[in-house]
C-alpha cells in the first residue's frame, strides 16, 4: 500500500481526498482540467428521485472567507443521471463514485437509493440528511435523531453498498444524531454540511439571497467542522469523513488527526477548479515535513 | 478554460465608477467575444466575473463598474501587480448569424463586451450600428472606440443629457439582420420586444465557481434549465423564457 492509501468502509482509496458533493457536478467540468483518477474518488452532486430546478437566483453570496450558497438540490433526478451521467462518467473515471442522495420523504430516499444501488459504478451512496436549502425535506431529517435512524433504517434496507449519512452541523449535539444512524447500521457519516447563514444588501436593504437564508461554506467553518469531526469520531465507531473548509494538504491531515479517515473539499474546489489536484499533490511533501509515514497512521492521532 | 497569471498593464478610470485594465497573459483559451474571465480579488473567497472588453494575443481588456468590494479591489490595483484568472469561460456570442447589418445594443455596464464583437464584425467586412445607454452625459465612455472601428454610433441617455433622450429601443434604426446586446434585464426585457429576427442576448447571474460546477447561476429557458456561467452568458431569442 501506497503513502497516501486508506480504506472507507471496505473500500479501498488510492487518496483520502474526495471533492463533495454539490461543488463538483457528476464530474464532467473537471474532467476537461485534469484526469479524475487521481482521486480517492468523488460524490456526485445531490440527487433526488424527480428532476429539481432549485431556488431562484441569486442564490450565491460572499462571505467573509467563504460563500454561502440556497442552491436548493438543482439536478437533473436520478434516472436521467443513472441514463446520462453514469455512462458519460465512465468514459473517464475508473473508480468508484459516491452518490450523494436527497430527498423529501423517507420512501424517496430509499428509492432513490434502490436505483442506485443496481449501479456498479456506485460504491458508497452518502445520504444528505443535512441541506439547508430546501423547504420540507433536506435538513429536517439531519437535526431529529429520530427522522435521522429512519431514513439510516429505510436506506439500509434497499442497498447492500455502504451507506454514509452526511450530518448537518446546525444542531445542538451533532453527535447524538451520528449515534442515533450508527444505531441503525449506517456504514459512515460525513460532516459537516453548511452552516446556515445569511447576508443583506446594504444598498437594497433585501437579503441578498433570494431565498433570504443559504449555507455558509470555506475556509471559514473549517475550525466549526473540525471540532464536530472530533467529537463526532469519539462518539461513533463507524468511519468519518471529515469536510468543512478544507482548502491545503495541511487541512487534510489535520481533519485525518482529528478522528476522519478520508476527508472532503468543498467550497475550495468553486474558487480553484485544480485545488483537490493540487491537495494530492502536495500531501506527500508535507507528510515528509510533518514526519508521516502513511496517513493510515495518523487517523485520530491528536486524540 | 484555462487558469493563468495575468499582469497589470494599465488600471484607469474612464468615468466616476467605470474603469478599465489591460491585462497581459496567456489569452489561448478566450476565443470569442461576450466570453468572461473570472478573477481571484486579494481578500476575497469567490472570483469576480469580468466581461472580455478585446482581446488580442497574449493581451486582455476588461471595462468594469465598480459596485461593490470586489471591483472596488480590482480598482486599486496598479501596473506590475499580479492577477489570477480562469479565461475562455461562457459560450460567447455567435458571430455566424450576423448578417451584413448588425445592430448592438449595449446598456451601462453592458457595453464593454460589444467592443470586441463590433471589432470582430467590422473586420469582416459587415456594417455594424451601435446604440449604447447610459443614464447621463457623465456616465459616458466607448463611444469614440466605436467609432473608430467604423461603426455607426449612436448614444442615449435617460435624462436627455446626451445624445438621443430614453432608452437604446428609443435609438433602434430601421433596417438591421441580427440583434447583439448586454445590459440590465429590463433592458434585455425591452430588447427583446422593440427587436426582430436572429437575436442573443447576454445575461448576468450572481456566479459561485464561473465554470459550470455549483449550479449557483441557473435561469430556466425554454430548452431547460441553462447555467449563465457555462452555457450562457449568451442566450438565443428562442431559447428565451422572461420569469416574474
Amino acid at each position: 500500500m501506497g503513502r497516501l492509501n486508506v480504506e472507507l468502509c471496505g473500500i479501498p482509496l488510492d487518496n483520502p481526498v474526495i471533492p463533495a458533493s454539490g461543488t463538483f457536478g457528476y464530474g464532467w467540468e473537471f474532467h476537461e482540467l485534469y484526469d479524475l483518477n487521481i482521486l480517492g474518488t468523488f460524490s456526485f452532486k445531490g440527487t433526488t428521485r424527480e428532476p429539481r430546478f432549485g431556488n431562484p437566483t441569486p442564490r450565491i453570496a460572499e462571505a467573509p472567507s467563504g460563500m454561502l450558497n440556497a442552491v436548493g438540490l438543482q439536478n437533473p433526478g436520478v434516472e436521467k443521471v443513472i441514463a446520462e451521467e453514469l455512462p458519460r462518467l465512465k468514459t473517464h473515471f475508473h473508480k468508484q463514485v459516491m452518490a450523494n442522495v436527497s430527498g423529501f420523504s423517507v420512501e424517496e430516499f430509499a428509492e432513490t437509493c434502490a436505483l442506485l444501488d443496481k449501479e456498479p459504478q456506485v460504491g458508497w451512496l452518502e445520504v444528505n440528511i443535512s441541506c439547508p436549502n430546501v423547504h420540507g425535506g433536506g435538513m429536517s431529517f439531519g437535526t431529529d435523531p429520530k427522522a435521522a435512524a429512519a431514513v439510516t433504517k429505510a436506506v439500509k434496507k434497499v442497498t447492500r453498498k455502504p451507506v454514509i449519512l452526511k450530518l448537518s452541523p446546525n444542531v445542538m449535539d451533532i453527535t447524538e444524531i451520528a449515534r442515533a444512524v450508527e444505531s441503525e447500521g449506517a456504514d459512515g457519516v460525513s460532516l459537516i454540511n453548511t452552516l446556515m447563514g445569511m447576508r443583506i444588501d446594504l444598498k437594497s436593504r433585501r437579503p441578498v439571497l433570494k431565498n433570504r437564508t443559504g449555507g455558509l461554506s470555506g475556509p471559514a467553518v473549517f475550525p466549526v467542522a473540525l471540532r464536530m469531526v472530533w467529537d463526532v469520531a469519539g462518539a461513533v465507531k463507524i468511519p468519518v469523513i471529515g469536510m468543512g473548509g478544507v482548502s491545503t494538504a495541511e487541512d487534510v491531515i489535520e481533519m485525518m488527526l482529528a478522528g476522519a479517515t478520508a476527508v472532503e473539499v468543498g467550497a475550495q474546489n468553486l474558487r480553484d477548479p485544480f485545488a483537490a489536484k493540487t491537495i494530492i499533490e502536495e500531501l506527500p511533501g508535507v507528510m515528509d515535513r510533518l514526519g508521516i509515514e502513511n496517513l493510515r497512521e495518523i487517523i485520530g492521532g491528536a486524540r | 478554460m484555462k487558469q493563468g497569471i495575468f499582469t497589470v498593464l494599465q488600471n484607469r478610470p474612464l468615468t466616476a465608477d467605470v474603469w478599465e485594465m489591460r491585462l497581459g497573459g496567456d489569452t489561448d483559451a478566450i476565443t470569442a467575444p461576450g466570453q468572461f474571465v473570472n478573477i481571484t480579488v486579494p481578500g476575497l473567497f469567490l472570483r469576480r466575473p469580468i466581461s472580455v472588453c478585446d482581446c488580442e494575443e497574449g493581451e486582455l481588456t476588461l471595462v468594469y463598474k465598480v459596485v461593490g468590494k470586489g471591483t472596488d479591489a480590482l480598482s486599486r490595483l496598479t501596473e506590475g501587480e499580479e492577477l489570477d484568472l480562469l479565461t475562455g469561460l461562457g459560450n460567447g456570442y455567435d458571430l455566424m448569424a450576423a448578417g451584413e447589418n448588425p445592430l448592438l445594443l449595449g446598456g451601462g455596464v453592458g457595453v464593454p463586451p460589444l467592443y470586441w464583437l463590433a471589432k470582430k464584425l467590422t473586420n469582416a467586412g459587415k456594417q455594424v450600428s451601435v446604440v449604447l445607454g447610459f443614464n447621463r452625459r457623465e456616465e459616458v465612455f466607448c463611444e469614440e472606440a466605436f467609432r473608430a472601428l467604423g461603426a455607426k454610433v449612436a448614444v442615449t441617455t435617460v435624462d436627455g443629457s446626451y445624445g438621443t433622450r430614453g432608452f437604446v429601443t428609443d435609438a433602434l434604426p430601421r433596417d438591421y439582420t441580427s440583434v447583439y446586446t448586454c445590459g440590465p434585464l429590463p433592458m434585455l426585457k425591452a430588447v427583446y420586444k422593440a427587436t426582430r429576427g436572429p437575436a442573443f442576448f447576454s445575461f448576468e447571474e450572481r456566479m459561485g465557481c464561473g465554470f459550470g460546477a455549483c449550479m449557483g447561476c441557473t435561469q430556466r429557458t425554454k430548452e431547460g434549465y441553462k447555467r449563465i456561467c457555462k452555457d450562457g452568458p449568451v442566450l438565443r431569442r428562442e431559447e428565451i423564457l422572461w420569469e416574474d
